[in-house]
């Protein structure tokens, strides 16, 4: 039978993006100020999120959806901060979407926040793929994974609107070649900010609350 | 492994576009930064395409280098790791993207009714 070629040309996360996109204009008409946060597992997005939600708490209204393959620990963990939280367990799903991301949010007053944070699944790989609507985008990259992680994961780091350097209390102790890891970001993002953070110890993170509240104000959420 | 997602979606995309037509052949383009990776695209595809019209259907996958345009000297060249942002040519860090992020469904081979 003969055949023919039928053009198409369309994007594989063209109803990703049409969500995120809705939810974006959902979240600026509310005002809320949305933080996707990725990375691998075990570079510390929870510890990181759990102390920012301690610190902010009374200054900002915040909240937290937090997914995973399975289980809520993240949640418990995160919940004691006061601030509202949400699990999404996706079963074998290895990243967040959009549409998990709008169904999560289900019955919540975005009006009454002023920052919401999305802990993505751990996963360098995946998650780099869809936009949840979020305003930023930060990646966690921590000094106990190698400094050519932006190397072997060029995708997701050039995705970042910012780059949070993790456990650099840990440094010296794994022998972190900083200038090489800098190096390495900026090769895979050329111009991202990197924030050097600890959630034990010098240098704290100031820095990150800083750059996102300011980030925040220049949104004008 | 987040090709498997994309794989369903693709199987939705090609049936929008033909709904009623018999697909020989998929054809996608996947970009070296679009963070899918081409073999397990293929593999997703076989399992995607189970049970639905496009269980025959080829899938053929063309990629995309990386490639930037380069502001200072104007050549469009592709670019490998790690200097990815750098202009092959004239040195200048750092250059604009123009290809490699892409994931898209580009063409269908149907049967002529």
């Amino acid at each position: 039978m003969p055949t023919r070629i039928l053009e198409v040309r369309r994007g594989l996360l063209k109803k990703n993006d049409e969500l995120a996109r809705a939810l974006r204009l959902r979240f600026e008409e509310a005002g809320v100020f949305v933080v996707n946060l990725v990375s691998g597992p075990g570079s510390g997005k929870t510890a990181l999120l759990e102390q920012t939600l301690s610190l902010f708490h009374g200054r900002l209204r915040t909240a937290a959806l937090v997914g995973d393959l399975a289980t809520e620990n993240d949640a418990r963990r995160l919940a004691r901060s006061g601030a509202p939280v949400r699990q999404i367990t996706t079963g074998t799903v290895c990243h967040l979407d959009a549409e998990m991301t709008e169904r999560a949010l289900k019955g919540w007053d975005l009006a009454g926040l002023d920052v919401l944070f999305i802990e993505n699944v751990g996963n360098l790989v995946c998650p780099s793929s869809y936009d949840l609507g979020e305003a930023v985008r930060a990646v966690l990259f921590s000094v106990t994974e190698g400094e050519d992680k932006p190397l072997k994961y060029p995708t997701i780091f050039n995705t970042a609107d910012v780059v949070v350097l993790t456990k650099m209390d840990l440094s010296e102790a794994v022998g972190f070649d900083r200038e090489t890891a800098l190096r390495n970001i900026e090769a895979a993002r050329p111009g991202v900010p990197v924030l050097e953070t600890s959630v034990r110890g010098e240098p704290g993170i100031v820095g990150w609350l800083d750059w996102l509240s300011e980030r925040k104000s220049t949104a004008g959420t | 492994m987040h090709e498997s997602s994309i794989a369903v979606r693709l199987v939705e995309a090609a049936l929008e576009a033909a709904p009623a037509a018999s697909i020989r052949a998929v054809t996608v383009r996947v970009g070296e930064l679009s963070g899918v990776a081409p073999e397990a695209l293929h593999f997703a595809f076989d399992v995607a395409r189970q049970g639905t019209p496009l269980e025959r259907a080829a899938l053929h996958i063309e990629t995309s280098a990386v490639a930037v345009y380069c502001p200072a000297c104007g050549s469009e060249r592709a670019t490998r790791l790690p200097e990815l942002f750098r202009c092959p040519v004239c040195g200048r860090f750092p250059c604009d993207l123009v290809r490699g992020r892409e994931l898209d469904l580009i063409s269908l081979e149907v049967e002529e009714p």
